[in-house]
């Protein structure tokens, strides 16, 4: 199964930015759960785009103007959501932000 | 149809299909379709067993009639011939044979544990249990529940495919999840126990409660919460037909007839609670049957070890509604006024608009003879209470310390 790993935090999030992961992308690196990921820059410097009647509408700033918002994602594949949940666990953000588990759509084979 | 046989098919009913239903769901990996062909096994049954007899091993039959029902769905859905293989080759038919255990015993605990997973909502974990192990029907869950049928249908869709598309095991944790797991196990069945105990109408949810924690003792011999928790439900349930006069009023622990308590109940629930305790440091479930146990062995109400009860809810998480309830125990050990202080210094607390607090104060004053101050606290109490039963107790004592 694959899923995404959302790392969400508050603004003092901000200050683990380059942290690191503590030997968590290590480990995870050699079970062979990770297929690619990355932290991301603040929400300060994120450009939201929507199309509507083919007029380009952008935003300076994220979608949704929540408290918590996404600092990072992983994307992992693993057996079940059990492991999901431990790996996430595991993930230093897990102590001091949000990690939110959302399984990958399955594609139809047809379109892979 | 005789009555034997339909009182036969009913307790079939009962004890075999969450058997039935959890080992489709294990070897064709779908809810709904495990579901279905348990049903029409059921339907099956009824239709064949008035004319045929119920056969010798119900349970074998409803299995084997239930896979064969899948296999034919498969084979018209075309699923991959490896599956069909795999659930053709499941189970022995029932003619052949006959000393082969037709089960694998854990299916059920697979289940049970796949249902209560801390990634669905409770109300989802607890609608989930009834429907596929107890085989409540949609319908039934949703009147307990008091919540209309679509509703509880949609809960329960949503639940499976949740299962499904986030990948949820079918299995029973291994040993190093078993500590966090099985405590969710139990907290669904102590809800649901809960549920029924606190209305009568819906009593029918402690009883299937009660039936899945002897399941889950029997599946789970090792776990000593599990024997707790089944001890804790049967020592209260012992009390269940002496907490309310016939015309729905409620009748205090100190005031109910204790020969009428069920006195089987409280020994099995007494010994199941004694092995468990001789097994290591007690959990909060033994604790909180040895409280129970406290009560229901104590001859009258006098006679009640307040001072044990006291310690035992010591031992536990102190929460707010275990302080209130250890400076109840402390009171009636040591007497009112020490209890009245103990509560007074819990009122800051986080325990305001909770109606036992003022009734709990009422109570110490009333035993002190301050009626007056008892009668404004009995009010308070009463603006708070949460069912009609609760109120009218609650103005019945009001009524005592106002003359």
């Amino acid at each position: 199964m694959k899923y995404l790993l959302m790392i969400c935090g508050d603004e003092s999030a901000e200050a683990h930015a380059n942290d690191g992961c503590g030997g968590w992308s290590e480990e995870m690196e050699q079970r062979g759960v990770v297929e690619g990921g990355a932290g991301l820059r603040p929400p300060s410097e994120a450009t939201t785009v929507r199309v509507r009647d083919d007029e380009l509408l952008l935003t300076d700033g994220p979608f949704a103007e929540t408290k918590e918002q996404i600092g990072g994602f992983v994307l992992i594949n693993c057996a079940n959501l059990d492991e999901a949940i431990e790996i996430a666990a595991k993930h230093p953000a897990a102590g001091y932000g949000t990690i939110e588990i959302r399984p990958v759509l399955d594609v139809p084979p047809e379109y892979v | 149809m005789t009555g034997a046989v339909q009182e036969e098919l009913d307790r079939v009913f009962r004890d075999e299909w969450g058997q039935v239903v959890a080992t489709l769901i294990r070897v064709t990996g779908n809810w709904d379709l495990a579901e279905e062909c348990a049903q029409e096994a059921f339907a099956a049954a009824l239709k064949n067993w008035p004319e045929h007899g119920v056969p010798d091993r119900p349970g074998a039959w409803l299995t084997t009639t239930a896979r064969n029902r899948a296999v034919d769905w498969m084979r018209r859905e075309a699923v991959g011939a490896a599956k069909l293989k795999e659930v053709a080759a499941m189970i022995p038919d029932h003619d052949d044979e006959p000393d082969e255990p037709y089960d694998v015993p854990d299916d059920r605990l697979r289940l049970m544990f796949t249902c209560c997973h801390p990634a669905l909502a409770m109300e989802a974990r607890v609608a989930l249990t009834l429907r596929t192990l107890a085989g409540l029907s949609t319908a039934e869950i949703a009147r307990a529940f008091l919540v209309g049928e679509s509703t509880m249908s949609k809960r329960l869709t949503r639940a499976k495919q949740k299962i499904q598309h986030a990948g949820i095991p079918y299995r029973v944790p291994p040993a190093h999840l078993l500590p966090e797991r099985t405590p969710a196990v139990l907290a669904v069945l102590y809800l649901l126990f809960n549920e029924g105990y606190t209305d009568p109408l819906r009593s029918g949810l402690s009883s299937e409660a009660i039936r899945l924690a002897r399941l889950l003792v029997h599946l789970m011999p090792d776990e000593p919460e599990a024997a707790g928790l089944l001890a804790l439900m049967l020592l209260h349930d012992a009390r269940r037909d002496t907490r309310l006069t016939a015309d729905g009023e409620l009748v205090t622990l100190e005031e109910q007839d204790r020969t009428r308590w069920d006195h089987a109940g409280i020994t099995e629930g007494v010994d199941l609670l004694d092995a468990a305790l001789r097994r290591g440091t007690p959990r909060p479930y033994q604790v909180q049957a040895a409280i129970a146990a406290c009560h229901a062995t104590a001859r009258t109400a006098a006679d009640t070890d307040w001072p044990q009860i006291a310690a035992l809810y010591g031992q536990l998480k102190q929460t707010p509604v275990v302080a209130l309830n250890r400076a109840v125990a402390i009171g009636m050990a040591d007497g009112p006024a020490v209890g009245l202080r103990l509560v007074d210094d819990l009122a800051a607390g986080s325990l305001v608009g909770y109606h036992l607090l003022p009734a709990t104060r009422a109570d110490f004053l009333r035993r002190l003879g301050r009626y007056a101050e008892a009668a404004a606290a009995y009010r308070d109490a009463v603006e708070l209470a949460g069912t009609d039963a609760e109120r009218r107790y609650l103005t019945r004592r009001l009524e005592e310390v106002s003359r």
